[in-house]
């Protein structure tokens, strides 16, 4: 049962690895058993006639997806992409190059899909839909984070990411989908949430979570659940009820609210921001899950939808919403719809509706990790770019001493913290603290050089999976913590009621 | 599915070993898991145990490691109330080992 975790030797260095072929062929997902399955709406078991379905599946979504048949035909493999991927990097897996992993989609595809393909299947590198290829696709379409930095470097801007979700759902059309993403999906659809937190238990989270702020700061902050309404509907990972260091960003929020002296509310409904429908690349499922919020915003008449620290979450809510389940004109229209917790408590700061102090903070020395899915899949505030200086700002004004990590690890080309997509799951612990190790590097260089000790984060997948993985680096797992856990620290409560 | 084998009954357990359902468990199964693991469990660790079974029977989810915490430092005194203490007594975790012994699913999630 226990799987063998080799954590890369950090030297500050990212360096590209020798290839080692095979080297991570072995770690695959466990797959979801057919009650599962069945739950989500998808076929049981692999069927004996498992390659027609296989094909069927890839053409309709190569006809729905124009995007995914534009990428499987224009790649000319200039191997720009070969050195971008954290999973290549630190596995050394040739199949972890982007151009080589989506090489296992485009030679079934132009075997099967192309004229040339079907005429002379020797030149047009093809292959046969095989046992084996359908394994491979197992193993290395759940070795793909759906981050997208490759696609930044990509010159013809082929958007990996497009191509792992649409494996994906192929898998799942013949009874192959990962057990980890489809509890999570149902857990999402059924009860709310990705934990499956009934509306009692969350509101015992939200209990505690007042009582600590309570003892520590002898105010009374309230956490407000299921409020018809009230102004503000605030959705965020459930992991943020749940988890450490969640939960601290949790407290961080609740205070900003309660200084804004805003009318707020969360939903047990949708107490789930996060979206696994696109981790799994079926639009069905990101639809249903998503419009459990705008169901609950329109149902409790809030008119203004509020995003919490979650990266994947925040491109469904930025990118997808709106053609998914919107337009959302019963928002108000002087706020954004919907808006990122860091735009709105940054803008706050910069009203002076929030007395900071700094020094609260004075024990750390901060960086930032972009989030994939906040730094090239989704944007913040006014001008191109400020998904990346509004968290940076916000550290900035709660903290006296930031420093980033290197250029080439960062903003548009931040590296994965090794978890995002989907693959946040135990039994793919090594692949995970492998991805880590061009952060986990770029972070070495900044502890050695200006004594960082905190890893500023805005996504719970983020979170969970630095938690895990620091100790396998030799790092202590508090030295991890959201924004607004920084926030939480920094803001005083009743310095100054509403705004 | 892998089986459990305990006193000549058969226990339905995914694949890290959790049972599927947390209704057929009985305390003899925690403490058959904990010796397969070379652990002998002690009253501190019954006390978790019991802790999480009873909040699970109520909100159907494990509590969060904070409360957790928070209610072992007010039954055994508060400087074991800790995660550090938690870990010295389930070394893989107490969120996930000691979920397994007490026959609960482990979390799904971002978490």
């Amino acid at each position: 049962m226990a799987i063998k975790v080799e954590a890369p030797e950090l030297t500050g260095k990212i360096i590209t690895p020798g290839v080692k072929k095979d080297a991570s062929k072995e770690q695959k997902p466990f797959l979801a058993k057919p009650d599962l399955m069945t739950k989500v709406g998808f076929t049981t078991e692999r069927p004996p006639d498992w390659k027609e379905k296989f094909l069927e599946k890839m053409a309709e979504v190569l006809k729905k997806y124009r995007s995914v048949r534009l990428f499987l035909d224009i790649c000319v493999r200039c191997g720009a992409c070969t050195d971008k991927c954290h999973y290549f990097l630190g596995t050394g897996d040739p199949r972890n190059m982007p151009v080589y992993r989506q090489e296992l989609m485009r030679s079934v595809y132009r075997r099967y899909f192309t004229l040339p393909g079907k005429l002379f299947r020797n030149l047009a590198s093809t292959q046969d839909l095989t046992e084996e290829l359908l394994d491979s696709w197992l193993t290395y379409y759940y070795q793909c984070s759906q981050c997208r930095r490759c696609s930044v470097f990509c010159p013809y801007g082929i958007d990996t990411a497009e191509i792992t979700m649409a494996a994906r759902e192929i898998l799942d059309s013949i009874g192959m989908g990962s057990k980890y993403n489809l509890e999570i999906v149902n857990k999402a659809e059924t009860i709310g949430n990705n934990l499956g937190m009934i509306p009692a238990a969350l509101r015992n989270s939200l209990d505690f979570v007042e009582e600590e702020i309570k003892e520590k700061t002898g105010v009374d902050v309230k956490l407000p659940m299921d409020v018809e309404g009230a102004d503000i509907l605030f959705v965020t990972p459930s992991a943020d009820f749940f988890a450490a260091p969640h939960i601290e960003s949790l407290a961080g929020y609740a205070k900003v609210f309660h200084q804004a002296g805003v009318n707020w509310t969360i939903s047990s409904y949708a107490s789930e921001a996060g979206n696994f429908g696109m981790f799994i690349g079926n639009y069905n499922h990101m639809k249903t899950i998503n419009k459990r919020i705008w169901d609950i915003a329109r149902q409790l008449k809030v008119k203004r939808v509020i995003a919490g620290e979650c990266g994947h979450a925040w491109r469904v809510l930025y990118s997808f919403s709106n053609t998914l389940n919107g337009p959302f004109d019963f928002l108000d229209a002087r706020y954004r719809k919907p808006q990122h917790i860091c735009e709105f408590t940054l803008d706050l700061v910069k009203k002076g509706a929030l007395k900071i102090d700094k020094t609260a903070n004075d024990n750390f020395t901060v960086t930032f990790h972009d989030s994939c899915n906040v730094a090239r899949a989704s944007r913040m505030g006014d001008t191109p770019g400020d998904q990346f200086t509004i968290p940076r700002e916000l550290i900035k004004s709660v903290c006296t001493k930031y420093v980033d990590m290197q250029a080439d690890t960062i903003r548009e080309r931040t590296f994965c913290c090794g978890g995002g997509g989907g693959v946040l799951t135990d039994e793919l612990i090594d692949i995970r603290v492998k991805g880590a190790m061009p952060r986990m590097q770029a972070l070495k260089a900044v502890k050695d050089s200006y004594g960082v000790n905190f890893l500023a984060l805005i996504c719970a997948i983020c979170k969970a999976q630095c938690t895990k993985i620091f100790p396998y680096y030799g790092y202590d797992m508090e030295e991890v913590g959201g924004i607004h856990q920084l926030v939480s620290n920094a803001v005083i409560l009743g310095a100054k009621e509403g705004i | 599915m892998p089986n459990l084998e305990f006193e000549g009954k058969t226990y339905e357990v995914d694949e890290e070993g959790y049972l599927t359902d947390w209704q057929v468990w009985n305390e003899g199964i925690a403490g058959h898991m904990a010796k397969l693991d070379g652990l002998e469990l002690s009253s501190a660790h019954w006390d978790v145990i019991r802790f999480l079974r009873d909040y699970f029977q109520k909100y159907q989810i494990a509590p969060m490691i904070k409360i957790l915490t928070k209610e072992i430092g007010k039954v055994m005194g508060p400087e074991k109330g800790n995660t550090k203490y938690l870990y010295e007594l389930y070394p893989a975790g107490p969120a996930k080992q000691a979920c397994r012994y007490a026959g609960l699913p482990k979390p799904t999630g971002c978490v």
